[in-house]
């Protein structure tokens, strides 16, 4: 019992994954709470029978104390049936079946508007709109990042600069985007280029500062130049480290995403998301929400997974992945005795 | 390794057997490969400028072995870093067969302390570094990069990643990775301090043996006395603030090497006369550490 709470040490497998899951179901629960339990929290109340009051009818949220009054008043006009409701909460809390079913509905229900987008075109849009911001940024930034780590002259003569952009906020370049790029999907891209490309240079130069000096001076030993020292030494070595850079940035250019989508005609997933809200459709929108969590949290798994396995040299903790690997292979680890012959690869 | 009574008659360091005598005869008429020209290193410190170096002189024939020994911070570290061509000197030249050198070459083999093996490289692909930064291809420097692995016996591992690899193994293929591009000087900083007895053992029974069937001049820096004893031809002992050469010992303990000549007189006086340079008796009087008893009267422990 007592190792569930040893300070640094590891938990077995089993109790990861149980922890991992009770991460999740956890705020489910609170969630469930508040919504279905009468007594908790609940400040409206929703009218079922309005009992001849002209001003109310059935299914309509009213807040308590507006309705306690309301059925005060009435008493004492001596009124022969009170109206009578449910303990309620407000709209903008959908319960968790609620929101559970317009993840559903929400990709089957067609858009109010003509001309407006499905759920699903919202969602490519926005992902396209990341993946096309992400990419310039990163074809630029890593470059630029990679030569300010290896050259002290080019980190003096970028980073002030670029430290000093970081500060200004990416949204504030909207209206200067929206003139200079127009409307539609390129003023956006360009926000989040300029949220992600100043973190990514100063993240990535940092990480490759960080390479081991020996090895540098190992390979200049063994007669490598600066140009093999960058693409042989300081790329390779620094490569795991900058992936996972990468990976942490993509999730920034995620939360830079929504306040990209509004500038100029608001598209994508936030265009979903405003519109739902517009029409009260409170269910859809934390259903929208938690898409874009899902769709972030699953690139992020995926790419932390196919991290691990392309830099096994980093890792050499064994992983389930290699276990299983390893027992398909008569009972060897592989990539730890990859130059044994392995009896089963021949099947 | 108690030290050796006072009372034994131990010969003179520089009594050299007609054999060991011959030996370093024969060294001298072989070229000088590396040569050392009143080399002074200064570092900027807080208070003016630091001399780590200064004047440091010395000639390693070809197929050598010498060892630098010193107190530390007596600038060997410095020194071999600037043979490396990692370090500038401030002054004083270094020539290599006769050759004036400049930073980093492969003619100047290093092996570190701290291995320094790519991580994201196969024990091959390491060893296949050197060969290809000097332009041969692939197919080339594959089946030769094999040679050196096979030479230091670490052939099954050829595909293995450093960290599968223990601390013995992978200085085996620092070796391997620093001879491939045949180096006509092979430097060593203290590339066995880090290992355990045992392993440093026989490290240095595998470095003799390699340095048997290369052409290779090796200079190789320790802390360890019998260490430098036991590989060395010649022993460059260094002294502190600054760094300057105290005495070039030829070691007067016959070759081949091994391990069982540690209590042999030759390398007893040798190992007296280090001891005496490196460790001098003036600050014999140890002090005594101002402790106060913390345990119960009687309960003693010698």
């Amino acid at each position: 019992m007592s190792r569930w709470f040893t300070i640094r040490a590891e938990l077995s497998p089993g109790r990861r994954r149980f922890l991992g899951v009770l991460a999740f179901l956890l705020p489910l629960a609170l969630w469930s709470l508040f919504s279905y339990v009468p007594w908790l929290w609940h400040p409206m109340v929703k009218i079922t029978e309005p009992a001849g009051v002209s001003w109310i009818k059935p299914g309509q949220l009213l807040p308590r104390e507006d309705f306690d009054k309301l059925v005060e008043k009435q008493r004492a006009a001596s009124a022969v049936a009170l109206p009578a409701g449910t303990p309620a909460n407000p709209i903008y809390f959908p319960p968790p079946h609620a929101v559970g079913r317009a993840l559903y509905t929400a990709f089957t229900t067609a858009p109010v508007l003509k001309g407006d987008k499905w759920l699903h075109e919202s969602l490519w849009t926005s992902i396209r709109t990341i993946f096309w911001g992400f990419l310039i940024s990163s074809a630029i930034g890593v470059p630029v990042g990679i030569l300010c780590g290896a050259y002290a002259t080019a980190s003096r003569v970028t980073e002030p600069f670029v430290d000093f952009v970081r500060y200004m906020p990416a949204p504030a370049f909207g209206a200067l985007m929206v003139a200079i790029l127009g409307i539609h999907l390129e003023p956006k891209i360009a926000i989040i280029v300029i949220g992600t490309f100043f973190q990514q240079v100063l993240v990535v130069a940092n990480t490759v500062r960080k390479v081991d000096n020996g090895l540098i001076e190992a390979a200049q030993t063994l007669g490598a130049k600066p140009r093999n020292l960058i693409w042989r030494v300081l790329v390779p070595a620094s490569l795991p480290d900058l992936y996972n850079d990468l990976r942490i940035l993509l999730g920034w250019a995620w939360t830079y995403l929504i306040v990209a989508e509004v500038v100029g005609v608001s598209s994508g997933i936030t265009f979903f998301i405003n519109q739902q809200a517009k029409y009260r459709n409170f269910d859809n929108v934390y259903a929208a929400i938690i898409i874009i969590g899902v769709i972030g949290f699953a690139t992020d798994q995926a790419l932390a997974w196919f991290g691990q396995r392309m830099f096994a040299w980093k890792n050499p903790r064994p992983s389930r992945f290699r276990a299983f690997m390893g027992r398909l292979f008569g009972g060897r680890d592989v990539l730890l005795f990859p130059d044994k012959p392995q009896p089963a690869s021949k099947a | 390794m108690s030290s050796t009574p006072s009372s034994y008659p131990l010969p003179d360091y520089r009594d050299q057997s007609p054999a060991v005598a011959a030996r370093f005869a024969r060294i001298k008429e072989r070229p000088v490969v590396l040569e050392v020209d009143k080399l002074g290193r200064q570092f900027a410190g807080e208070h003016g400028p630091v001399t780590a170096l200064r004047d440091i002189s010395f000639q390693v024939r070809r197929r050598e072995f010498v060892c630098v020994i010193g107190p530390s911070g007596c600038g060997k570290s410095t020194l071999i870093r600037i043979l490396a061509g990692l370090d500038e000197p401030t002054s004083g030249r270094m020539l290599v067969d006769g050759r004036e050198s400049h930073g980093p070459s492969p003619e100047r083999g290093m092996v570190f302390q701290g291995y320094t093996l790519f991580p994201w490289l196969t024990v091959k692909r390491n060893v296949m570094f050197g060969l290809e930064m000097a332009g041969k291809a692939a197919n080339e420097a594959g089946p030769e990069a094999h040679q050196w692995i096979d030479l230091v016996g670490l052939g099954k591992f050829a595909d293995s990643y450093p960290h599968q690899l223990s601390g013995g193994m992978k200085q085996r293929v620092a070796i391997a990775r620093a001879l491939a591009p045949n180096p006509r000087v092979l430097l060593m900083d203290e590339p066995f301090g880090a290992l355990d007895a045992q392993t440093r053992a026989q490290m240095q029974s595998h470095l003799l043996e390699i340095w048997r069937n290369v052409d290779v001049t090796i200079l190789f820096i320790t802390h360890d006395l019998d260490e430098a004893i036991l590989l060395a031809d010649r022993i460059l002992v260094l002294k502190a603030n600054p760094g300057e050469v105290q005495e070039i010992i030829e070691v007067p303990v016959p070759r081949p090497r091994s391990l069982d000549q540690l209590q042999s007189p030759e390398f007893q006086a040798t190992r007296r006369r280090l001891d005496e340079l490196i460790h001098p008796k003036v600050h014999a009087p140890t002090e005594r550490l101002p402790i106060v008893r913390l345990t119960q009267a009687g309960d003693d422990v010698e």
